[in-house]
């Protein structure tokens, strides 16, 4: 089997091997599920499960000054809860990655999710992190191997999104319309 | 609510002979207590990012499982983090401990009531999440004990020190971001710190 014939997240887990992230916290996210079983499944990862999404980025700021490289795995509406705590490892020249699932665009069912997903690029950016979009499959080792490098070799803070289009729309067919 | 205890002496008396304790401080009046105590490089106090501070803690603790990680931080900043105390005690650091100086007031922006004056226990909000060691101290003689228990223990700890709301001078710590981030890294990591991440 190649490489490229592996599901995106194995790709994913492989890098996080490579580039010796040792830490992934995670506010779960249906779209992240087979990355973070695979994490979990590492005797290698401590996988640490978040009540909000700016707890990471704290986590995360603590583990680089203790000389531990992590990763962070949320949903675009968790994106907002953070903005204040980027402020951190912004001021202190900290690497930072996130890896984040995109909701409220392709496909996407629940209105709700629309305002957060389509602010989601603009709120990183104005928050000072680069941010790289995937669409495809194909995409994504290469995306996320040059977030991870841009992040632990050169400092920077960094945020890789995961289309919605990448991970599929949430499926509400069980559901039953009132009106 | 506020309590007898003088803060700066509350935190002096913790931080006796610390040894290698890394302190990590909340933002406002627990860094200046901290800085106050004569500043080391394994001090990183924090001049924002209000409600990280016991997380940054818990990274640092699972970074650096051999040390003692220490965080000394206000009510206010604490009640802003409340869920963070549900992570520590799922993931029990056996080297993390969290004290907070409760004085029930928000003493930064003009001494506004904090939840905790309206009756919010904080040790009692981590005793729920699951932390089993939490105390709530009152009297001088107490600190000394948790003083003790901050380098004795091998399991995590929460301690609510009720502070008086009296003011102390301002001592200010360093707030050079990389300059703090280096600091306690190179003390932690030597010239890796510079090499490595």
């Amino acid at each position: 089997m190649t490489t490229d014939a592996r599901h995106w997240a194995d790709g994913i887990h492989a890098l996080f091997r490579a580039y010796r992230i040792t830490l992934v916290s995670v506010v779960p996210d249906a779209g992240h599920k087979r990355l973070i079983d695979l994490c979990q499944a590492d005797a290698g990862i401590r996988t640490v499960t978040l009540t909000t999404e700016e707890e990471g980025v704290a986590l995360a700021a603590g583990a680089y000054l203790g000389g531990t490289r992590s990763a962070l795995l949320i949903q675009s509406s968790g994106v907002g809860n953070c903005v204040n705590m980027f402020s951190l490892p912004s001021i202190c020249h900290m690497p930072f990655f996130a890896l984040v699932t995109m909701r409220g665009e392709w496909g996407e069912f629940n209105p709700w999710q629309v305002p957060m997903g389509e602010s989601t690029t603009a709120v990183l950016e104005a928050s000072g992190l680069t941010v790289f979009r995937t669409d495809t499959a194909e995409e994504v080792g290469p995306t996320v191997e040059g977030a991870l490098g841009l992040a632990w070799q050169s400092r920077r803070r960094v945020a890789v999104l995961l289309s919605q289009r990448l991970i599929g729309a949430k499926r509400f067919g069980e559901g039953r319309a009132s009106e | 609510m506020t309590g007898p205890i003088d803060r700066r002496d509350a935190v002096r008396r913790l931080l006796t002979d610390r040894g290698d304790l890394i302190v990590v401080a909340g933002l406002g009046a627990s860094a200046y207590d901290v800085a106050a105590c004569g500043g080391s490089p394994l001090d990183f106090p924090l001049w924002g990012a209000m409600g990280g501070a016991a997380m940054v803690g818990l990274g640092l603790a699972i970074a650096q499982p051999g040390r003692t990680v220490v965080v000394v931080t206000g009510d206010g900043e604490m009640l802003m983090g409340l869920g963070s105390l549900a992570t520590i005690a799922v993931e029990r650091p056996p080297n993390l401990r969290i004290v907070v100086l409760d004085n029930g007031c928000f003493g930064e922006t003009g001494n506004q009531p904090t939840h905790t004056a309206s009756g919010t226990d904080l040790a009692q909000v981590a005793q729920a999440c699951g932390i089993a060691d939490t105390r709530t101290i009152t009297e001088i003689g107490a600190v000394d004990r948790l003083r003790a228990d901050l380098h004795g223990a091998h399991w995590p700890l929460f301690a609510v020190i009720k502070i008086s709301d009296e003011e102390q001078p301002k001592v200010l710590p360093p707030r050079d971001g990389p300059y703090l981030a280096h600091r306690i890294r190179s003390s932690l990591l030597g010239t890796a710190a510079a090499l490595e991440d």
